[in-house]
Order: C-alpha cells, then sequence, then structure tokens
C-alpha cells in the first residue's frame, strides 16, 4: 500500500469515526436483545473453563459454576437486610432429584433426574458422575484436595449402582462430605463426549476441557475470547430446577476501575463485580439515591489479619504478639483503609468467645500503654525492627494498613519497613513461613469453624498457617470438633479453640470482608454464593 | 536494494539468537514461584510439586532450554499458564489489536505533527509557531493514559458522544471474518459498514490520546530539521537563484529533514508498541502489552518469551523498513552502504 493511499484511508476513518461517534444510537432491534442480555463487567475474566484444570483462577468458577450441574446445591435465604444469599445448612437436590444417608452415615446414595440432558442432548447417567468424580480425585492439585475435604479420596468410593442410581461409600460419617458436593469442584461432566477428546498422554481430556464446555448447566457456552469476554447463552431444555429468566449473559473484562463505574452510571452495563471499597462505600452513602446500587454481604468464614510468624524470635513469645495486637490502629484502619467495607473483627467483648459463632470480634483493642508495658515484660523495651509483607495483587486496602500499622507499631518502638510482594510470589512467600508481619486474608469455602481452623491453625501447618503455629492442645480441640456429633461437645471445642487463638494471638484479626456487587436498579434476585461469582439462573432484569 | 535487504536480515540472525537465550535466562532468574501461583490458593506441597511437574519445571535449565528450542522450531510458544491459551495464539489475535491501535494513533499524529512542524519552520515566531509550541508541551506533559481517562470522562461519561471505552467493539457487534486481524480493515474486506463504523468509533478516543501524546517529539524534530534545513547553504543558494518558494520548502528543504523525522517516528513506534499498556487498560483494549505486563505479574514464562521473541521479530522488520525508507528519501544512503 502506498503512503498515499494510506492516508488517505485514514483521512476516511477519521472523519466517518467522527460521524459514527456522533451518531451512534442503539438500533432497535438491539435494545430488544439488550433486555434479555445481561452485561456484566469484571476486572479480570476466566483464565480455564474446567474447574478441575491446573491454575484454574476463582474468576473461572463462574463458568464452572453456571455451565455445570453439581448432584445436590445449596438452598437459599434472605438475610436480614433483604439481601438474598445460599443457605449452607439446606441441601437441596440439583442433578439428582433425592439422595439418602445410610443409618451409619456411611454412604449416600443419589437417584439421578431421568429426564437429564447435557447440552449435546446425551443424557446423564450414572457413570457420567463416576467418571466425574472419579476425574476429580485423580487429577491432583486444588481439585483432588478440595474433595479430601469431604472424605471423597479414591475412585472406589464411587459406585454406579444403575443407569440413574449413583453412590458414595465414606471411610465414616462426615458433616463435610454432602456440602462437598454442593460446591464447584464436583461438577458433573459428559463422560462421552471427554473421552472423544482424551489422549493417552492425557487421560481426563484436560488439554480439551480448557476452552470447551461438557457440561449440562442451565448456560450454554457460546464464545469465549480470553482477555476480553465470554457469552453464555441459556440451555432451554435445563431440567435441575427452574428455568433462568436471563437469556444471554455477557462478562466483559474492563481493567479500569474508574470505566466500570462510567459505564455502570451511564447505564450501559448491568452488574460490576469488582468494586473497589471507596467506590462501593460512595454508592451506599446515597442510599439508591444514586444511579446504580450496592448489594454488600459479608464474605463468610473469611477474615482479613495480621499475621505473627511464631517460630522466630521476637514473635515465639506471647507477650510480644499481644503486644502487636494491641498496638493495631483498628478504628483508623476500618475508616480508611476500608472505607467502612469491613466487619470489624476486634474491639469485642472483653470475656470472648460468649458463643460458637465464627467469624467473631476479638477482644483485642488499640491501647499503646498496654502494649508498651507488654513488650517491656517480654524483654523488649526498646523495641526492635521486623518487617511488615503485603500482596501487592490486594494492595488498595492492605497498602494503607500496613502503612497505619507501621506508624502505630513505631509508637511503640518496633521499627518496621514494608516489603511488597507481587501477586505471583506471595504465596510462595507466605508458603516460606518465615515473614515476620503480614498482612494476608484466608477464606473456607465451607462455612464451619472447625473447617478454617484446621486450615488456619492447625499444627499440619498448611499454607493457610501462615504463622507455623503450632500447639497440642489447639490441635487436639481440632481433631476433635472435626468429627464430634454431640452438639453441646462441639459448642465446647470451637470456644475452647477461638479461646486460645485469643490468648496466644498468632493472627489478629482485622475484619471480615465484604463482597460488594454494583448492579443497576432493575435487577433483582441477586444472590451472594460461597464462591463470591455470580450465579446467572436468579437473576433477572425487570 | 535486495542484497542489502539480504545483509540486514542475515545481521539481525545473532541478535535474535541473543534475545532467545537472555529472556529465557532473565525470566527463569524472575523471583518468585510459578508453580506455587498456578497451583492455586488451597495447595499443599505436594499439590506444588505436581504442578510444578506438569510445567516441565522440575527439569534442569539446560534441559528446559532445549525442550523451548525445540518448541520453537515447531512454531510452538507454549502454553500461557494464566489465560490458558497457546501463546500464539494469544499473539495472533492480540498483535494486530496493538498493532491498529498504534499504526492509527501514529498516522493521525504525523498528519498534524509534520505539517504542524514545517508550518511552524517556515513562520517562526508566529502564531501557528506558538500553538505548535503550546500542543507538543501539552502533549509531552500529559501521559497518555491520563488524556484516555480525561477523554472518556469528558466525551463519554459526560456528553455521551463516544462508546463505552470497552475494547474493539460494542458489545453487539461481533468481530469481522480474520483476515489481517485489523478490525477496520476486515470489516471493509467483508463489506460490512455496520461493524466497519462500531470498531472506528472504538478507535476514535484511544487514537486520539496516542496521537496527542506522539504528536510532540515528531512536531519538534520536524520544526527543528526543517529550521536546520532552511538555514543551510544549499537553500541559501536556491532562493539566490530565485526558485519559487513551494519547490524550495518542500522540493528540497522538506525531504532533507525527513531522515531525522523518519528515525525518530520509528523509536516512537516502538516505543509505543511496549509502552501503550496503560492506553490498553483505560479503553479495555485487548493488546499486547497487557498481556505481556500480566505475565510478568504471573510468573507465566511462556507469554514472557514469546512477546519478546515477536518484539525483536518486529524491531529488526521495523529497522529495515526504515533502512528502505531512508534509501527512498536519499539515495546517497543506499550508495554509501
Amino acid at each position: 500500500m502506498s503512503l498515499l493511499s494510506m492516508q488517505r484511508r485514514v483521512f476516511l476513518l477519521a472523519s466517518s469515526a467522527m460521524i459514527a461517534a456522533a451518531t451512534l444510537l442503539p438500533a432497535p432491534a438491539q435494545a430488544q436483545s439488550r433486555q434479555e442480555t445481561l452485561l456484566v463487567l469484571v476486572e479480570n475474566g476466566p483464565n480455564n473453563l474446567d474447574i478441575h484444570g491446573v491454575g484454574t483462577s476463582f474468576r473461572s468458577y463462574v463458568a464452572a459454576w453456571n455451565m455445570y450441574d453439581r448432584l445436590v446445591t445449596f438452598g437459599r435465604k434472605t438475610l436480614p437486610d433483604g439481601t438474598l444469599s445460599y443457605d449452607y445448612s439446606k441441601i437441596e437436590p440439583e442433578l439428582a432429584e433425592s439422595y439418602s444417608v445410610a443409618p451409619d452415615g456411611a454412604s449416600i446414595t443419589f437417584k439421578l433426574r431421568k429426564n437429564a440432558k447435557f447440552h449435546d442432548g446425551a443424557p446423564v447417567t450414572a457413570k457420567d458422575v463416576k467418571w466425574s468424580y472419579d476425574r476429580a480425585v485423580s487429577v491432583g492439585g486444588f481439585p483432588t484436595f478440595q474433595m479430601a475435604a469431604g472424605s471423597l479420596t479414591k475412585p472406589e468410593q464411587f459406585v454406579v449402582v444403575d443407569d440413574h442410581t449413583f453412590r458414595v461409600d465414606l471411610p465414616k460419617r462426615d458433616k463435610l462430605s454432602l456440602p462437598d458436593m454442593a460446591v464447584v469442584v464436583p461438577a458433573i461432566y459428559n463422560s462421552e463426549l471427554a473421552k472423544k477428546h482424551a489422549t493417552e498422554k492425557d487421560p481426563w481430556a484436560m488439554e480439551w476441557m480448557k476452552t470447551n464446555s461438557a457440561g449440562g448447566g442451565a448456560f450454554k457456552l457460546d464464545k469465549w475470547t480470553p482477555g476480553q469476554e465470554i457469552t453464555f447463552n441459556r440451555n432451554d431444555d435445563w431440567k435441575s430446577g427452574p428455568l433462568p429468566k436471563i437469556k444471554r449473559v455477557i462478562i466483559r473484562e474492563v481493567p479500569s476501575p474508574g470505566n466500570r463505574r462510567a459505564l455502570m452510571e451511564r447505564g450501559d452495563a448491568d452488574i460490576s463485580v469488582d468494586m473497589p471499597q471507596k467506590d462501593s462505600s460512595e454508592i451506599l452513602a446515597e442510599k439508591g439515591s444514586g444511579k446504580y446500587i450496592v448489594v454488600g454481604v459479608p464474605i463468610e468464614n473469611s477474615l482479613k489479619y495480621i499475621g505473627l510468624v511464631t517460630t522466630q524470635k521476637p514473635f515465639d513469645n506471647v507477650k510480644v504478639r499481644q503486644a502487636v495486637a494491641h498496638a493495631v490502629p483498628y478504628e483508623q484502619i476500618y475508616k480508611s483503609a476500608i472505607y467502612g467495607r469491613g466487619i470489624p473483627m476486634a474491639l469485642g467483648p472483653a470475656d470472648a468467645p460468649k458463643d460458637a459463632s465464627w467469624p467473631q470480634p476479638f477482644p483485642y483493642k488499640t491501647d499503646l500503654a498496654k502494649a508498651k508495658q507488654l513488650l517491656t515484660e517480654a524483654g523488649y523495651p526498646d523495641g526492635f525492627e521486623t518487617t511488615i509483607s503485603i500482596d501487592l495483587g490486594d494492595a488498595t486496602a492492605s497498602e494503607p494498613e500496613a502503612v497505619l500499622l507501621q506508624e502505630s507499631l513505631a509508637k511503640i518502638g518496633i521499627k518496621t519497613t514494608i516489603e511488597k510482594i507481587p501477586g505471583a510470589n506471595f504465596r510462595n512467600a507466605m508458603l516460606q513461613k518465615n515473614r515476620p508481619i503480614h498482612i494476608a486474608s484466608f477464606g473456607g469455602w465451607l462455612n464451619f469453624p472447625d473447617y478454617y481452623f484446621f486450615w488456619g491453625y492447625h499444627g499440619q501447618n498448611a499454607v493457610f498457617n501462615t504463622m507455623a503455629y503450632k500447639d497440642p492442645k489447639m490441635d487436639a480441640l481440632i481433631d476433635a470438633s472435626r468429627y464430634e456429633t454431640d452438639p453441646a461437645k462441639y459448642q465446647q471445642q470451637v470456644m475452647g479453640f477461638i479461646k486460645l487463638a485469643i490468648d496466644e494471638a498468632p493472627r489478629i484479626p482485622l475484619y471480615q470482608q465484604i463482597l460488594d456487587v454494583g448492579m443497576q436498579k432493575n435487577i433483582k434476585g441477586y444472590t451472594y454464593w460461597f464462591h463470591r461469582q455470580l450465579d446467572f439462573r436468579q437473576i433477572e432484569k425487570l | 536494494m535486495l542484497r542489502l535487504i539480504g545483509k540486514r536480515l542475515l545481521g539481525a540472525v545473532p541478535s535474535v539468537i541473543g534475545v532467545l537465550v537472555v529472556t529465557f535466562l532473565l525470566t527463569r532468574a524472575l523471583p518468585g514461584d510459578p508453580a506455587a501461583f498456578f497451583a492455586g490458593p488451597a495447595a499443599t506441597p505436594q499439590a506444588i510439586e505436581e504442578v510444578r511437574k506438569s510445567l516441565g519445571l522440575d527439569k534442569s535449565l539446560p534441559e528446559q532450554f532445549v525442550v523451548y528450542l525445540k518448541d520453537l522450531a515447531r512454531g510452538d510458544l507454549g502454553n500461557s499458564v494464566a489465560t490458558g491459551q497457546p501463546v500464539t495464539t494469544e499473539i495472533r489475535t492480540r498483535l494486530p489489536a496493538s498493532l491498529e491501535l498504534t499504526l492509527y494513533g501514529l498516522l493521525v499524529s504525523v498528519l498534524i505533527a509534520v505539517p504542524l512542524g514545517v508550518l511552524a519552520a517556515t513562520r517562526p515566531g508566529s502564531w501557528i509557531d506558538h500553538t505548535c509550541r503550546v500542543l507538543t508541551t501539552a502533549g509531552v506533559s500529559l501521559p497518555a493514559f491520563f488524556t484516555g481517562l480525561l477523554l472518556v470522562y469528558l466525551l463519554y461519561y459526560r456528553l455521551g458522544w463516544a462508546p463505552a471505552p470497552l475494547g474493539r467493539l460494542d458489545i453487539f457487534f461481533s468481530a469481522p471474518p480474520h483476515v489481517t486481524g485489523f478490525y477496520t480493515v476486515d470489516a471493509l474486506l467483508a463489506g460490512d459498514v455496520a461493524t466497519f463504523r462500531a470498531a472506528s468509533a472504538q478507535l476514535l478516543l484511544p487514537v486520539t490520546a496516542l496521537a496527542i501524546f506522539t504528536l510532540a517529539p515528531l512536531a519538534r524534530m520536524t520544526r527543528a530539521a526543517m529550521l536546520e534545513v532552511l538555514g543551510s547553504d544549499f537553500i541559501r543558494t536556491a532562493r539566490a537563484s530565485g526558485l519559487p518558494k513551494g519547490k524550495i520548502v518542500y522540493g528540497y528543504a522538506f525531504r532533507n529533514a525527513m531522515l531525522p523525522v523518519v528515525t525518530t517516528l520509528g523509536m516512537v513506534f516502538s516505543f509505543l508498541l511496549g509502552a501503550n499498556v496503560l492506553v490498553e487498560k483505560v479503553f479495555s483494549w485487548p493488546g499486547i502489552g497487557t498481556f505481556a505486563i500480566e505475565a510478568l505479574i504471573a510468573s507465566d514464562y511462556a507469554p514472557i518469551q514469546g512477546f519478546v521473541l515477536t518484539m525483536a521479530l518486529l524491531y529488526v522488520a521495523l529497522n529495515l523498513a526504515i533502512d528502505i525508507l531512508y534509501i527512498v528519501i536519499d539515495p546517497r544512503v543506499g550508495f554509501e552502504s
């Protein structure tokens, strides 16, 4: 192409673009489909459509959740403020029309829906269920690990009784087994379709499943352009629940938070998922008088916390840890770091815990005199030097938190430098368990206090026990509560380990995080789910 | 001419090999453990080892390098773990997006900057010279992402003239059939005027932001080069010989002043390709810069290597193009080499 014709084209382009921009109005045909289409804005989209995949990010759960069915799912409840939430205490049938637990709790039998079909029209049978469960426990990594949390570990446990009857054998009664079958991982795959794409090296068709769906859920994959958008169409043949109201969903990646807000305020998008705390607090302050609303639900079983590595000096000394717990500027953090978008988990009653609820506020208060005194008793009257490590991936909240903590610690003689670790390396840094003070968060999918403590405080020293905390008394209480069937005893055990966590202070809880979702006023039925992603099935546009 | 191109291409081979080795080593020297990152939040040490094995990171460095070269020979740049896609696919879809944006930005900028620079140089001290100075100072001091945000705020949020900053196309349009990867060109080739209009409308704001940013170096370079050439002996001779003013300015001075302008253009272009990450972020543009930065943050080796290699090849091509342009503009360059 010669330079001249190139220039002419640019002139054409520039002028036509001007005209186009000035006259670009939606055509009537588009307005029609707009009403049945849900446009969702996210900061980042899925990276793998297969929940069993290697490195599948939490942003991908939205695809797995809506494209696949599970045998059972959770019920729903209305929270005191009128917001809808899933209900972890209610297990409801999904692909299974009914289930029964054996009297000794050692097996669960599921009756599958006879009319359920996968997206390609193949009927859903028990052998598909077995193949899917086998896959989840065999591929290793996160799915296998999550299955094991419900005592689901070996393919031999999964039995095809007949075409529409499936049984799971358990080593012993486990209260987590059934809930664990309702989380995102045990999705039911179309085994025949998957096997067509399996190879000798890849018997579970992991490669093909990355970008394709073999599901039978309420939404079918339309098109996925990684890094840009993913679109779904409703599966009109869906039998596992009431037909969703929305016909089409578009999830568009918009990295700039300012643009997400502009798109929402102009009414061009329906739902904005990744809300910065500053934006959501401003929109909530309008109390619904603004252009769109924010629905915030506290994330169950999750805490933002300050961790202190207990295996190294000086935090091996419980008094030093307590000193830090009394030097944290809680009020300031709630006000200026997170703009009130969190439920305080400090400043609680002095005689906590009063019950077995979790999470609950610890009795720590900002009391610099007491902190200084504790530090002197521990043998550090002049303080010491150390570092505060934070995750750059979460810098919007963590950075101001770290700065406020740094200022306050300086007042009792603890001089700190802040180490900012890029997202990719943060987990690795936490694994090394040598970052003296770190600000991190952890949440469990299954909403049980013993589940949280098993990962966060137990001496098995999982990744999430970032403090490398070990205490035989703590371990004994957590282990006992895991399979306890007597509610009174269970409550005693839970209160026991919460009390220990308060006294020993290896982890200083800051607040329970809130999941804020922005939506237009005509969006109804939004429901909070443990996986923190949207479930399109319940959403409707009025 | 062909010999020159051949010589240039041969000369680029060692640099490309160097780029291969250095990026391979540099990505491995990045802090952090990709296996721990991609194993996810709930990983046990065993799970991390499994991921490490599946990524091939349990092998020794020389072994990994041989595997990398073997794959490369087959045209396979590996898979991005973060997006789950083959790197070649990612680059094939993302590079045209960045190129389309950058080229239009540069072209608009050249169309404004060069005449502006020439006019400013021929009329020093006039209002047009001052306009040029104000524009270039403003362009240099306003980062492109800031101009971008400002444009979005004014033209989209406040006035509603521009379409939503949602990437390359409005959500109710689908991409035209892939020929060049440039949506505007592909839409015209397919005869789809509506898609062409939609794609052009999406380009309007980011192109303006980039053009304002690149205007400054180009206009200033044109002005300076023109002033220098206009003050030289052969122009004085031409003036003394009574040649018409248009012939002097556009026939002799401008052609001689083009060399430094073309050099600057090449530099600005290569700089832009990598540096418009922030503009891409502001306009949700699915370009290659965003892709590379995200890969870097995630210690995702394959895309980083693929990105650097692509950029190296692009630079080689760009340098070649500029060299050829030199010969076209100034035949003496060809004789010397």
